[in-house]
């Protein structure tokens, strides 16, 4: 069923007795063309764009909970290519544009709004540090503005501004950088992959990955055998797990990140804003909730929970940045298991093994990312060559020296 | 993750005086080692599911450079020794 005013008006007009299940529950088949690891965001339009764009529908996304459960449905939804480094601008770039036309792509209302993010910076060396970037971006051919105090003032009133420490001094402004339905985009890319004739296989764990000669046959699962042409996989936080069963040596240390909603508010904050001094990040949800973070919980984890510590760091960043926060209240926390990499930058890539094909190390920024991953996977295993957006991206880097380290942080996952 | 950690020196004392480094499993190559070796040392992480090694400091108190072996699903910790100590049980291995 195609999604529209007309469609909407039927069903009210039949009591909405008529509305289908947006993707079926097949039961999996012996063998596939290809098969992805990972029903989340970039699992799901991996297997989107494989239909859609590469024409290869014979595709199971294959995912031990149910789609959605993972860092897809955890995250703060923030969509943005502010990157200064060639490895990554040209790339969330792409996503961006991908998302602006997501919506109708799909079919599906995932909510996305262009609301802007502003990149608060409170001295000079940062301001200069963010000119930087923003100079970087318009290299690329992307917006970008730098604001001083009076005009970050005119946008967000209820800044402290004359923090003693941290005083704002301006901000990096990306018009188009924004939020979207973070839920809606699992269930429209399944929904699209779906209605190409790809089979989403929930609550079914990869357990081993059979190989002969050489190259992957299938996967063991707890649904049985699958047999597979190729094997893609996606699982973020469980990448490794995965990976060592076709004995992957991998860059990746896996952490918890939190994140936070608040009680839903009058609409108080229009725009996308992170902290220059802290880690702190902040934007309001269509129903009023306002959705936060900041740092991950810096020893490794892969248990979808954090620790109270971080949750105090988090709200006295917020509430040093956003005085009036302090009168909110916050209703619901959560945790998602991030693949954090050795530089802060992806993986999309070929692996040892033949027709074993790699996407990880999203770190905690992999959502805005969630199209351009998806497509430049899908271009990767329907031409097995590598997306030009996505060149980079190589697993073999650290080896090569060719890192992306967008923040300067070094080989250690738990600070980028 | 518990939030009290025993520190060898100083007793029990809650998580939050210490920072964390990461995985003390790699073990550091001898200078001449070839490039693969050293590669695997900054680059490759075994990051399992379950028992780890890491380096934590305990910057509020005796800050000495300290190695917990602890479950990262659990977050149960099954003990707590000095870094050096560390290193000379795993040179004799």
């Amino acid at each position: 069923m195609r999604y529209s005013a007309l469609s909407i008006l039927k069903q009210a007009l039949s009591g909405n007795r008529l509305w289908q299940p947006a993707w079926r529950e097949p039961q999996p088949k012996p063998h596939y063309d290809v098969i992805i690891v990972g029903g989340g965001g970039h699992g799901l339009s991996t297997a989107y764009y494989l239909a859609k764009e590469f024409g290869i529908t014979n595709v199971a996304v294959i995912e031990k909970g149910y789609i959605g459960s993972g860092n897809v449905g955890r995250n703060t939804t923030i969509i943005r290519s502010n990157y200064l480094l060639e490895g990554n601008n040209p790339f969330y770039e792409f996503s961006l544009k991908l998302w602006e036309g997501l919506e109708r792509d799909f079919n599906y209302n995932a909510m996305v709004s262009q609301r802007g993010i502003v990149n608060l910076f409170h001295s000079d060396g940062q301001r200069d540090d963010y000119a930087r970037r923003g100079n970087g971006m318009r290299m690329h051919g992307v917006d970008a503005e730098l604001l001083d105090r009076e005009q970050v003032r005119k946008m967000m009133p209820y800044l402290n501004f004359d923090h003693a420490r941290f005083p704002i001094l301006g901000g990096l402004y990306q018009k188009r950088a924004g939020t979207v339905r973070h839920d809606a985009v699992a269930w429209g890319y399944a929904r699209g992959a779906d209605q190409r004739g790809v089979d989403i296989i929930q609550h079914c764990e990869v357990t081993g990955i059979r190989r002969e000669n050489g190259l992957v046959v299938g996967v063991e699962t707890t649904k049985g055998f699958i047999g597979c042409n190729k094997l893609a996989l996606a699982a973020a936080g469980n990448t490794t797990t995965v990976g060592r069963m076709a004995d992957l040596d991998l860059p990746i240390e896996t952490h918890v990140l939190q994140a936070f909603v608040s009680e839903g508010l009058k609409p108080v904050i229009d725009h996308v804003i992170t902290y220059g001094a802290g880690h702190f990040y902040i934007s309001q949800s269509d129903k009023g909730g306002l959705v936060f973070g900041a740092e991950i919980d810096f020893y490794s984890s892969y248990a979808q929970r954090g620790n109270l510590q971080t949750v105090e760091h988090t709200m006295e960043e917020g509430v040093s940045l956003i005085p009036g926060l302090s009168r909110a209240k916050v209703l619901r926390s959560w945790g998602g298991v991030m693949d954090m990499s050795m530089d802060g930058s992806p993986i999309i890539d070929r692996t040892p093994v033949d027709n074993l094909y790699l996407n990880c190390g999203w770190c905690y920024g992999g959502f805005k990312a969630t199209p351009a991953s998806g497509f430049c996977f899908a271009h990767l295993i329907a031409k097995n060559e590598t997306h030009h957006v996505s060149r980079f991206m190589r697993l073999d880097r650290f080896e090569r020296g060719y890192m992306i380290d967008e923040a300067g942080k070094g080989p250690q996952p738990n600070l980028h | 993750m518990a939030s009290l950690i025993t520190c060898p020196h100083c007793g029990t004392r809650p998580k939050e005086e210490f920072s964390i480094r990461g995985a003390a499993a790699p073990k550091r190559p001898a200078p001449a080692a070839k490039d693969e070796v050293w590669h695997r040392y900054v680059y490759v992480r075994d990051n399992p599911k379950g028992r780890v090694l890491e380096y934590w400091h305990h910057v509020a108190g005796c800050r000495r450079w300290l190695v917990v072996d602890r479950d990262n699903f659990t977050h149960e910790v099954f003990g707590v020794m000095d870094a050096s100590d560390f290193e000379r049980v795993r040179g004799v291995e």
